[in-house]
């Protein structure tokens, strides 16, 4: 039997999106530089970009790709921060233990996985919520931590504050470049079609010997370092920790928001929405109650009426594809199908 | 008297079109039996027609009425009941909970659920077991049942032999015996066509969406149903099948 | 000790009353709905409001908040939580969420931070209490709350065996598409189940009110003592809610008096271990369905004879 050359090739690599990543790296440079010409709020509001950007995609990362959604993400965004407190406060210097303490974190989850991993749906969604309820109430204990007067990264205060944020801003940067980095590597690899398999059906995924549970796990895991490193950002930042800002269920409320405006499930969807709510923030923060009304109406409104995100509907009406973690069917000849989703 | 009129109607399956330009009326107290092998869309037209699934194109007239896009919870109301392939009924609910369901629309007539029992006599010593738990014949006899407690004009029967036993099927046409010579109209789909030529007043044979054979039961012979089920009366034509 | 049992029996009776809903909605639509807990110390605010600036006494604004509920379910069904089902069962988490954000926010731009209760319109209900031999006293309004969960959790399960209607919603919960081909308006079902569930979750919020204080941001925090309370309970009756509820009021007394902090960590860690015990010793859904007859109980007994 001889195969037909019919003229359709698979490509995972197309010209906008070699482009895009080109301006990807080029972008990255930039920022790397950037500390250099701007001032201490810009600085600061761009470490905080980086942070949300990390935020969105580890959530996008477990609800997206593993359909995995939890209200209850907020215990490793606390976590981060809390061992990053014990750490310093035993003595390690303050950087190392910001890594260190999402280490910890990313550790404590695996466990935790074991249990919670075996929640479906909602259960799974509040059960998590639970989790960092009971955390936060353990954390508390903690004579260190003072209860809700909270204490501060005081070993931060050694380092110059000029020298401390420009520092800070570059581990941000670095850490969210390298946590896109793992999440796009980790979707193009096998481990990555399993779990666009899972999030597309996963009975048939399992039908075909996708292991399910691991895969899971390992979004389940690496989403807790992920966000335990913003914890542990967010505290360098602030320098102040009160666990009830921490484990406070608003952070969900951001991610949610962030990934839902951008677009669920699509990697580039979780940068989008970051910068979106960036800036907003930015804009609306200072609005107070009134924001976060609108934070939440907002994400009502797309839940039911653009479910895919806004860079769904890009990707829908445009047929845009620029950071690809799938394949890419491309016929022969000028026929444009529209995909339907 | 026509009571039921479907006027080139098309139904689909998202992209798949399984029910292509059919028209056929049905006048009262026919007993229509409708054949084709497994995907003719027979079991589409059915459900189009109890308002489960609706037309793309075409209309649908009972007693002139309007039946089209209707939704299936009224058209019950309209007289026309479904008991659909694979019976689905509710298995947590027992015998007496599904036949009261069948009482939902509210239309009055012959059947109350004592009348039920008494054409049925299998099921009632099952009648506050869960449905779940019945025969396969218990279970047909309660989804044959729950139709009927609507009082319908039309009963639409899809594949009442579905996965029950030669001997329970028997059983299930003997217990229709006396509402198919009642003067209740009927569509029924058959996948066996011996059994649905012996109690059909007319025969309509699908393939591949359309009708191929529409003709009283008395005028046609089993083997032209049956050439008709195949589409070999379109050999001559010189098309492969698609 | 024992007062501390009852007083743990008796909160019971709050939690099965506020868990029934959440129960109850899970069961008939396959929603968690997340801003449940928002929507009881919404009707709470709705009771102070009618209380402080009307004069009305709490147990009469029932009489105007619980239809309000009962509305909110319907059109919250028929135009939030209908649409977001049909997105797939992780929207309706996303879209709640939302919700719940949206509503305690709201709540607290009205009403401000301050914490409020009801108790100063009820007279003397709030600490009124029996003595019972031996020296220990029981609260009236807790007793009145059990009262009311045992009459709440009987008259659904009366509902939705004896009634049309909620054979209807039963129907409906089991295989909406056939409903419809029995005659049964499946949307009417769920927005009516919705709209059941809500006055459940009125009176909760009043209860809950009467007995405690509450401010804008209560909301979560009785989410998840629904939740637990639904969980522990389990697969089963409608009154393995009022086992749960008790569970949970139980575990949180007797934490209370091993530690300052032990109410709320003694109830999430009975929460966990019961979660724990289910998953791995006895594989039964978590939330299931609500067993409509007494059957329910029978299938755990069955489910724990049957694991290897």
């Amino acid at each position: 039997m001889t195969a037909i050359p019919n003229g359709i090739t698979i490509e995972r690599w197309t010209r906008s999106s070699q482009l895009a990543l080109g301006s990807v790296a080029v972008a990255l440079v930039l920022f790397a530089i950037a500390p250099l010409t701007l001032g201490a709020g810009a600085i600061d509001r761009l470490t905080a970009l980086f942070i949300y950007v990390i935020l969105a995609a580890m959530w996008n990362a477990l609800a997206g790709f593993g359909g995995l959604v939890s209200v209850g993400q907020q215990v490793f965004f606390g976590l981060g921060a809390y061992f990053t407190i014990r750490l310093a406060d035993a003595g390690l210097n303050p950087f190392l233990s910001l890594f260190a303490a999402a280490l910890i974190t990313g550790a404590i989850s695996l466990p935790l996985s074991f249990f919670m991993l075996r929640l479906k749906g909602g259960e799974f969604a509040i059960g998590m919520w639970v989790i960092s309820a009971l955390t936060h109430m353990l954390v508390n204990l903690d004579r260190l931590i003072q209860g809700e007067t909270g204490t501060s990264l005081i070993s931060l205060n050694v380092y110059e504050s000029g020298t401390r944020r420009v520092v800070i801003y570059w581990l941000a940067l670095a850490s969210m470049a390298a946590l896109l980095g793992i999440l796009f590597a980790l979707l193009r690899s096998r481990a990555g079609a399993a779990i666009q398999a899972i999030r597309d059906n996963e009975d048939a995924a399992t039908s075909l010997g996708v292991r399910v549970i691991a895969t899971k796990r390992l979004l389940f895991v690496l989403a807790a370092f992920g966000i335990a490193v913003a914890g542990a950002l967010w505290l360098a930042t602030s320098t102040t920790f009160q666990p009830k800002t921490y484990f406070s269920v608003q952070w969900t409320a951001y991610m949610i928001f962030m990934v839902l405006v951008g677009g669920i499930g699509k990697f580039e969807g979780a940068i989008l929405g970051a910068v979106l709510f960036f800036v907003i923030e930015t804009f609306f923060g200072a609005m107070g109650v009134w924001y976060l009304i609108g934070l939440g109406a907002t994400a009502v409104l797309f839940s039911l009426f653009l479910p895919h995100g806004l860079w769904g509907e890009i990707e829908r009406r445009f047929d845009l594809r620029l950071l690809p973690v799938g394949y890419r069917l491309k016929l022969p000849g000028p026929t444009k199908i529209q995909w339907n989703q | 008297m026509t009571i039921l009129s479907v006027q080139n109607l098309d139904v689909r399956h998202g992209l798949l079109q399984a029910v292509r330009d059919v028209s056929f009326d049905l006048a009262k107290g026919d007993v229509l039996a409708l054949v084709g092998a497994n995907g003719a869309g027979k079991t589409t037209l059915l459900r189009s027609l109890a308002g489960a699934h609706l037309p793309a194109a075409g209309r649908i007239l009972l007693n002139d009425q309007e039946l089209t896009l209707v939704p299936s919870h009224r058209r019950i109301a309209m007289g026309i009941a479904l008991v659909p392939e694979g019976r689905r009924l509710f298995s947590q609910m027992t015998v007496e909970e599904n036949l009261l369901l069948g009482k939902t629309s509210g239309r009055l007539g012959d059947w109350t659920i004592d009348r039920v029992f008494s054409a049925f006599p299998n099921l009632v010593p099952r009648r506050h077991a869960k449905t779940g738990h019945l025969s396969g014949g218990e279970q047909q006899a309660t989804a044959i049942g729950r139709a009927l407690m609507s009082n319908p004009d039309i009963l639409l029967l899809d594949e009442v032999s579905l996965g029950l036993s030669p001997l329970v099927v028997d059983r299930v046409y003997a217990q229709l015996q006396s509402l198919l010579t009642s003067g209740t109209t009927i569509i029924l789909v058959e996948q066996d066509l011996g059994r649905a030529m012996g109690v059909a007043s007319r025969v309509i044979c699908m393939l591949e969406g359309r009708v191929v054979l529409d003709s009283p039961a008395k005028n046609v012979t089993r083997d032209q149903v049956t050439k008709a089920y195949f589409g070999l009366h379109r050999a001559n034509t010189g098309r492969a099948a698609s | 000790m024992i007062d501390t049992l009852i007083q743990g029996i008796l909160l019971g009776g709050y939690y099965a009353v506020i868990a029934c809903g959440l129960s109850f909605m899970f069961s008939v639509m396959r929603i968690i709905n997340l801003a449940h807990g928002s929507l009881a110390v919404a009707a709470a605010y709705g009771l102070w409001l009618l209380a402080s600036k009307f004069g009305i006494s709490p147990f009469a604004g029932l009489l105007i908040v619980l239809p309000a509920m009962a509305a909110i379910g319907w059109l919250l069904q028929r135009y939030l939580l209908e649409r977001s089902a049909r997105g797939g069962a992780l929207l309706p988490i996303l879209t709640t969420f939302g919700l719940a954000i949206v509503i305690d926010n709201l709540m607290f731009e009205q009403f401000g931070a301050d914490t409020r209760s009801l108790a100063p319109f009820i007279g003397s209900l709030s600490y009124d209490s029996w003595e019972l031999p031996g020296g220990i006293y029981v609260g009236k309004l807790a007793v009145m709350t059990m009262a009311t969960a045992i009459a709440l959790l009987g008259g659904l399960q009366l509902f939705l065996s004896r009634f049309a209607l909620g054979r209807a919603i039963r129907a409906t919960a089991e295989d909406p598409d056939t409903a419809g081909l029995v005659g049964i308006d499946a949307r009417k079902a769920n927005a009516l189940a919705a709209a059941i569930a809500m006055v459940t979750v009125g009176i909760a919020g009043a209860f809950l009110a009467m007995r405690a204080t509450f401010d804008p941001y209560s909301g979560g925090p009785q989410l998840l003592f629904a939740f637990e309370a639904a969980v522990i309970g389990g697969a089963g009756s409608l009154w393995g809610t009022l086992i749960g509820g008790i569970v949970l009021g139980l575990a949180q007394s007797l934490g209370a008096q091993v530690h300052p902090q032990g109410f709320l960590i003694g109830g999430h860690v009975v929460f966990l271990a019961v979660l724990f015990a289910r998953l791995f010793l006895v594989g039964t859904p978590i939330i299931g369905r609500i067993g409509f007859t007494k059957t329910g109980f029978a299938k755990i007994r069955a489910a724990i004879r049957s694991t290897p």
